[in-house]
């Protein structure tokens, strides 16, 4: 009788975890024929870092306290526009719906699409760090710095995916996405900024590890609060 | 197959199913028709498990909503008047998205056969943005019947389609609905369901008014029976 519940337990995670590998596969084949959402997401990222580097004549020691708040600036805005496109591709053609109508657990959608949107995200950054870098002349090739961009994006994809689930059901959506996630992921974009900060000047990893607890605790809490309530966000 | 007591929708302080009792026999094809409004969308919703019930019991291959959600959801398929269908991956790689979203066994043969039943073996591997209207809804049917359900929900599947493809849609409805699958259909076009439904039901201001079989109804009649069940409600 034991095993014969471990096997079907055993089918059920195989069926949630084959759903959330084929959502994934399913949105990066999809991205890479169309490239529409990484290349609104680059083209935008990158104007932003030009923009910021023409405006900002700093001068070396100047660069190194703005950049955190310059790099976060840029990576939140571009984030935001990948994560209302995501959630758009899955509206317009009815695919949310067919989406929902498979019989797997529904927080297999939303840990797909998250982890699909944190790839989109990924790629940009890995773009936009070197770019950054040459432009500003400062060496962003920091471990804790990555460590920090790596905590930094999966919180606020998590809150993202989340809120453009619900953004998505409205007329409103473009401009309601911002309105909610914002005001949600100031915390996670505060110890962001000052961890980031940290790192590029050099601090001691004591004085930093608050903020990095912080991002650890706020991606925890926002990844299970998202798994509790998905079903109810994208249901009418 | 499907039963539904006393069921009531509202969307806040708009009530849009007001008491419905359903009931649809195993194998049985119903029409649902009704004018514009009259919630047939959104009560195909419901027994979907895409929308909550306000009240009322609703049971699907004897599994209850919202409860038993997913186990409803194992014994459907559903087609729309939208596709559901990915624009950038092709006829086959939307069949094996949606083959591995629902766990469906031996899924290359099964694509196989479904592309093979739904007339697009040659356009396989062509991306679903390339197809024209009636071949999008020709996949999603293939894409509906791919898990093999008991029960399929059809909500204006003849919308958008010329007079060819909708003429092909009701050969492929057939021969889905003759391997003995429980189907209900809503639509606005009573030629085109006459002859495919066995039953009709007519929803009207958030209740079934009339319902009727089709070996009652005389040869033509389905329009009289329609207009006499709205008169003094539409």
């Amino acid at each position: 009788m034991s095993n014969i519940r471990l096997t079907a337990r055993q089918k059920t995670s195989s069926r949630f975890f084959g759903a959330v590998g084929a959502i994934i596969w399913k949105d990066l084949a999809a991205e890479l024929r169309s490239r529409e959402l990484l290349s609104a997401m680059l083209v935008f990222a990158l104007l932003v870092t030009l923009i910021f580097n023409f405006a900002l004549d700093l001068d070396p020691g100047t660069r190194r306290v703005a950049t955190p708040g310059i790099l976060w600036a840029t990576f939140a805005f571009a984030g935001t526009l990948g994560l209302n496109r995501s959630m758009a591709v899955e509206k317009d053609r009815g695919c949310l719906d067919g989406l929902l109508l498979a019989p797997v657990d529904r927080s297999a959608i939303y840990f797909g699409k998250t982890i699909s949107n944190l790839a989109f995200m990924l790629i940009v950054e890995v773009v936009v760090l070197p770019v950054y870098s040459v432009l500003y002349n400062m060496n962003l090739f920091n471990t804790g710095l990555i460590v920090v961009i790596l905590l930094g994006s999966i919180g606020y994809i998590a809150v993202g995916t989340l809120l453009s689930s619900m953004a998505v059901q409205t007329r409103t959506r473009d401009v309601l996405l911002p309105i909610l996630l914002f005001p949600v992921v100031i915390p996670i974009l505060i110890a962001a900024v000052k961890a980031s900060s940290g790192f590029l000047q050099g601090l001691a990893l004591t004085e930093v590890m608050p903020y990095i607890n912080l991002l650890i605790v706020y991606d925890l809490i926002f990844i299970a609060a998202a798994y509790m309530v998905f079903d109810y966000v994208v249901e009418e | 197959m499907i039963t539904v007591k006393k069921l009531v929708k509202r969307f806040g302080l708009k009530t849009v199913l007001r008491g419905v009792d359903f009931e649809v026999q195993e194998g049985e094809f119903v029409a649902l028709l009704g004018p514009n409004g009259a919630g047939k969308t959104t009560f195909l919703r419901i027994l979907a498990s895409l929308s909550r019930p306000s009240f009322g019991d609703v049971r699907v291959a004897g599994h209850r909503l919202p409860a038993e959600a997913a186990a409803v959801r194992s014994t459907l398929g559903v087609v729309t008047h939208l596709p559901l269908l990915y624009g950038d991956l092709t006829a086959e790689e939307n069949l094996r998205f949606y083959g591995k979203m629902y766990g469906v066994f031996d899924l290359r043969n099964r694509i196989n056969e479904i592309l093979e039943l739904v007339g697009l073996t040659s356009r396989r591997r062509d991306l679903v943005r390339t197809f024209s209207r009636g071949m999008q809804q020709r996949l999603a049917i293939g894409r509906a019947i791919l898990p093999n359900p008991e029960v399929l929900l059809f909500d204006e599947p003849h919308t958008g389609l010329d007079q060819d493809a909708c003429d092909m849609l009701d050969r492929l409805l057939r021969e889905v609905a003759g391997q003995g699958r429980t189907v209900v259909m809503t639509s606005h076009d009573l030629a085109r369901v006459e002859d495919l439904a066995s039953r009709f039901d007519v929803l009207s201001r958030g209740i079934i008014a009339a319902s009727t079989k089709r070996n009652e109804l005389g040869k033509n009649n389905l329009l009289d029976f329609y207009r006499n069940s709205l008169v003094g409600r539409a």
